[in-house]
């Protein structure tokens, strides 16, 4: 296995690296949207956070990632006299690749099965491989619209449907969509941004301590990746049980009706459109404090939060740049000194 | 001054052979060079420096042109498995450079998604094959770019590419002696080259992390310690290519508070770091152009990667889409074959197939049998406007103008066309927004536009002309639209009548076939509007006062 650049060693970046801890620790919230430059480490952090996480417990060799206990697999698997046998993988993190045609994306027909012994077998696509784990696309301003609409469709259902060449499937598709791009390069549609829970915005670092040390780290990982990962284990090792702790609280965890009416008021007096806003802020505040140490929620984690949730839902016009971190700031700060 | 010009010409050549010396130790750390030249003797001496570098046995895989991701990647090679009857597996070319060096002639013209899996690779130095399987791809890419102008290698893959070598213009000769210079310390070495990246105004971390790999690859390849002479060199070969600006002669390098030095290299015997960036601003300031100007980086220029020039690029049959039905054909490059219409097409064939040529067990399939899938695009057009932003437009108007871009800008936001906006004063016309669906990029370019000045129509026409065949190349439909009062004064060439001029540029347009609107801002009825419009092949709309809505009616009613 290629060593991956440990998560707790990636410089800087800090608001990224929040937004995928909190969705990493109820992925029920939705995805992430990074915007930014090139080259500034959001593929490497995505792929890193998967190393970092728990490993899922999956029916050995199952292409589809299905849980031993359930038995919705398409194909049926390792069901050798009647038992699944159950094996531990690591998450799943799936690149699409820009060329990405249609059939890869969602399965075709097995050709190698169709043309050696003439058997009609499903071959899963990326979204089953990403089934319980993350879909990470970059440059998602740059698909192709057909594609568009089906991490649309699957996103929405949770459910992947395949008609196509004589057959008929249909598996559980539920999966972290985490988009990457550059809005110089072209517009995301209005439907694929707000599937996304959570945007960041990361740029490249201008301070030049800040740029050595990126380097001196990602020239030490290349010199000696083994040794680079076993000096930053232990820091790993600690966001990684932050985040397992922060799903087994997450429950427990109070939201008070006063942040409720916080968050309430702060969408309202920034004009964001529908209830999903809101659904996110409460819900990004709540993971925000399961991965601290305080019980219930309070207006600090709702501050937190509120760009991460609120940035990319607050255009009107679709030529307005005002810059919405300072409207959400501003907002912030009338609505907590009231 | 030629002097200069020479000794800088000199040094660059023999920049290029340390470079192609360096690459034939195969460091793949740094990724792979790219090498900007035509054909010729330069890049012919480049090559064989290299190749002939090289350790006997070692792969050195060409890409083909026309190349897509399947032949890259490999896998099942369908329609020879069909042929056969059983399964044939064709290696990917990535996977066959694995150990190696993969050339890529014509590297402008590779297509975002092979190029986006060739950058995958380099960075994973792994590639998954169509059925899914990882194969060892670790290589060293040289991108042989023979762009022209705004055509240029993708931008995914040339920023994965450390060494960016020009050597259009350069003519074989000697190697220059380089001297070593001193030893240095990894440290003061990375202070030193972040200073000059700044200095430079490289925004980009990975440069500063090739610009170290390669002072370290040039190094070792030597078996000497890191010296001077490493850095320089690797400054050189990574930076300044990458150079936006000026080294700044006030800036200090060393202003900036530096971090504590580690303990063990106290000892080492070397440059201070400040003397260190110094050096190498000096370096670097001997091979830049004098006619870098300061200026933001263009983000992305969509329009440059890939759109070929005149007839290049023309694709009879779209490669990515929706799939609309088949057609019979033997699948090429990028051409999917549609496996079940296939295999229906054969098999009324097979009773008689099996009687002429017994093969039990297996489908006989022949070449007439094969279908493609035929994939649609939508049509997608293009609108390009042109403003005339001269003396002879009142200010007011080059609002409505403005105004009227951008209704067009939101309708085409949900239609998925594409905006370009061309202004024209003085003597010159200028491409201010290059074909973009990026409404924060055309926010920007509107705002900037300046008004005043001589009424060039000839030239801008000829920009736009050329703008819309490149779009045509593309694939998409192009629109022009023209806000003028249509008083031409300038002429391309000196001795030529303005008007004249302006609408020999005009016909050329009505020859190339390219839809266009004249909307005439002149106060009053004037007859060089209808002739301009005549000479175009556009439909002339007077628009007296200039209003953004009645802009966008008629522009909505000539599509």
């Amino acid at each position: 296995m290629t060593p991956v650049f440990p998560f707790a060693a990636i410089v800087g970046q800090e608001e990224m690296k929040r937004a995928l801890l909190i969705a990493a620790v109820d992925p029920r919230i939705g995805g992430v949207m990074v915007f930014g430059d090139r080259g500034t480490g959001k593929s490497t952090a995505v792929r890193a956070l998967s190393q970092l996480l728990p490993p899922i417990r999956a029916v050995a060799g199952c292409p589809f990632n299905c849980m031993p206990d359930r038995s919705t697999c398409p194909v049926p698997c390792g069901r050798k006299r009647g038992r699944a046998t159950a094996e531990v993988r690591p998450v799943p993190f799936v690149d699409l690749p820009l060329g990405a045609t249609e059939d890869r994306v969602v399965g075709s027909l097995d050709l190698e099965a169709a043309l050696t012994t003439g058997e009609k077998r499903f071959e899963p696509g990326l979204l089953a491989r990403a089934h319980r784990g993350f879909l990470y696309v970059d440059e998602v301003n740059l698909l192709e619209d057909h594609i568009v609409d089906l991490l649309l469709d699957v996103a929405v259902s949770g459910t992947c449907i395949v008609e196509r060449e004589g057959l008929s499937v249909r598996h559980p598709a539920r999966f972290q969509l985490i988009g990457s791009g550059n809005p110089e390069e072209g517009e995301l549609r209005p439907q694929l941004l707000d599937r996304f829970a959570l945007s960041v915005e990361v740029r490249t670092p201008t301070d030049i301590n800040e740029r050595i040390e990126i380097v001196r780290r990602r020239d030490a990982f290349e010199h000696d990746p083994q040794k680079f990962v076993e000096d930053w284990r232990r820091a790993d090792a600690a966001v990684a049980r932050s985040v397992a702790r922060g799903r087994r609280r997450l429950d427990s965890i109070a939201v008070p009706d006063e942040v409720l009416a916080l968050g309430a008021r702060l969408c309202s007096e920034l004009g964001a459109d529908g209830l999903r806003g809101e659904l996110t802020l409460m819900r990004a505040s709540r993971a925000a404090a399961a991965l601290g140490r305080t019980d219930e929620v309070t207006s600090h984690h709702v501050a937190e939060v509120a760009p991460m949730a609120l940035r990319h839902r607050l255009r009107r016009n679709p030529l307005d740049e005002t810059g919405s971190g300072a409207r959400i700031a501003r907002a912030l700060e009338m609505l907590l000194a009231a | 001054m030629k002097e200069a010009a020479v000794a800088a010409a000199e040094q660059r050549w023999s920049d290029a052979l340390a470079a192609a010396r360096l690459l034939a130790t195969l460091p793949f750390g740094i990724g792979g060079a790219r090498v900007r030249a035509r054909p010729g003797p330069a890049r012919d001496a480049f090559m064989e420096a290299l190749l002939g570098g090289l350790q006997a046995g070692t792969p050195v895989v060409r890409i083909p042109a026309g190349a897509d991701v399947d032949r890259l990647v490999g896998g099942l090679d369908l329609a020879a498995t069909l042929g056969a009857g059983r399964p044939l597996i064709s290696t990917g070319l990535l996977a066959r450079a694995s150990g190696g060096v993969l050339v890529l002639p014509m590297a402008e013209r590779l297509e975002p998604a092979a190029a986006a899996l060739v950058a995958t690779a380099l960075e994973r130095n792994e590639v998954a094959d169509r059925l899914g399987r990882p194969h060892r791809a670790q290589f060293l890419l040289i991108a042989l770019d023979e762009g022209e102008g705004e055509e240029a290698i993708a931008p995914v893959l040339a920023e994965r590419l450390a060494v960016h070598l020009e050597l259009e213009g350069l003519r074989p000769r000697p190697q220059l002696l380089q001297e070593p210079g001193c030893p240095v310390d990894r440290e003061a070495g990375l202070a030193a080259l972040a200073d000059l990246s700044e200095a430079l105004g490289i925004g980009s971390v990975r440069a500063l992390v090739l610009a170290l790999a390669t002072a370290r690859a040039l190094a070792d390849g030597a078996q000497l310690p890191l010296a001077e002479g490493d850095l320089a060199l690797a400054a050189r070969l990574v930076l300044v290519p990458r150079a936006w600006r000026w080294p700044d002669a006030e800036d200090q390098p060393d202003e900036t508070p530096r971090p504590p030095q580690s303990p063990e290299s106290s000892d080492a015997p070397g440059p201070e770091a400040a003397d260190l960036a110094e050096l190498l601003v000096e370096a670097a300031r001997a091979l830049l152009p004098p006619d870098l100007t300061v200026a933001e980086p263009k983000a992305g220029s969509r329009y440059a990667a890939g759109a070929g020039r005149g007839g290049g690029r023309a694709h009879a049959a779209p490669r990515r889409g929706r799939p609309v039905g088949v057609r019979a054909a033997v699948p090429r490059a990028g051409q999917r074959l549609a496996l079940v219409e296939t295999l229906k097409a054969a098999a009324p064939w097979q009773a008689l197939r099996q009687r002429e040529h017994p093969r039990p067990g297996r489908f006989q399939v022949r070449r007439q049998d094969m279908r493609v899938h035929r994939l649609k695009r939508p049509a997608q057009s293009t609108t390009i406007f042109l403003v005339d932003a001269s003396g002879s437009a009142a200010l007011a108007r080059l609002g409505e103008a403005k105004g009227a871009v951008e209704l067009l800008l939101a309708r085409a936001y949900v239609r998925r066309d594409e905006v370009a906006l061309v202004a024209f004063r003085g003597a010159a016309a200028e491409l201010l927004l290059p074909p973009t669906r990026s409404l924060a990029r055309a926010r920007r370019a509107l705002a900037d536009l300046p008004g005043g000045g001589g009424t060039p129509i000839a030239r801008a026409l000829e920009l736009a002309g050329d703008l819309a065949l490149g779009c045509r190349a593309r694939g998409r439909t192009p629109t022009l639209v023209l806000l003028s009062d249509c008083r031409a004064n300038v002429a391309r060439a000196d001795g030529l009548d303005a008007m004249e001029d302006a609408e020999a540029a005009a016909r050329a347009l009505q020859l190339a076939g390219i839809a266009s609107i004249l909307i005439d801002t002149a106060p009053r009825p004037r007859a060089e509007g209808p002739r301009l419009a005549r000479a175009m092949g556009a439909r002339h709309v007077p628009l007296p006062r200039v209003e953004a809505e009645r802009v966008v009616a008629a522009v909505a009613n000539g599509q």
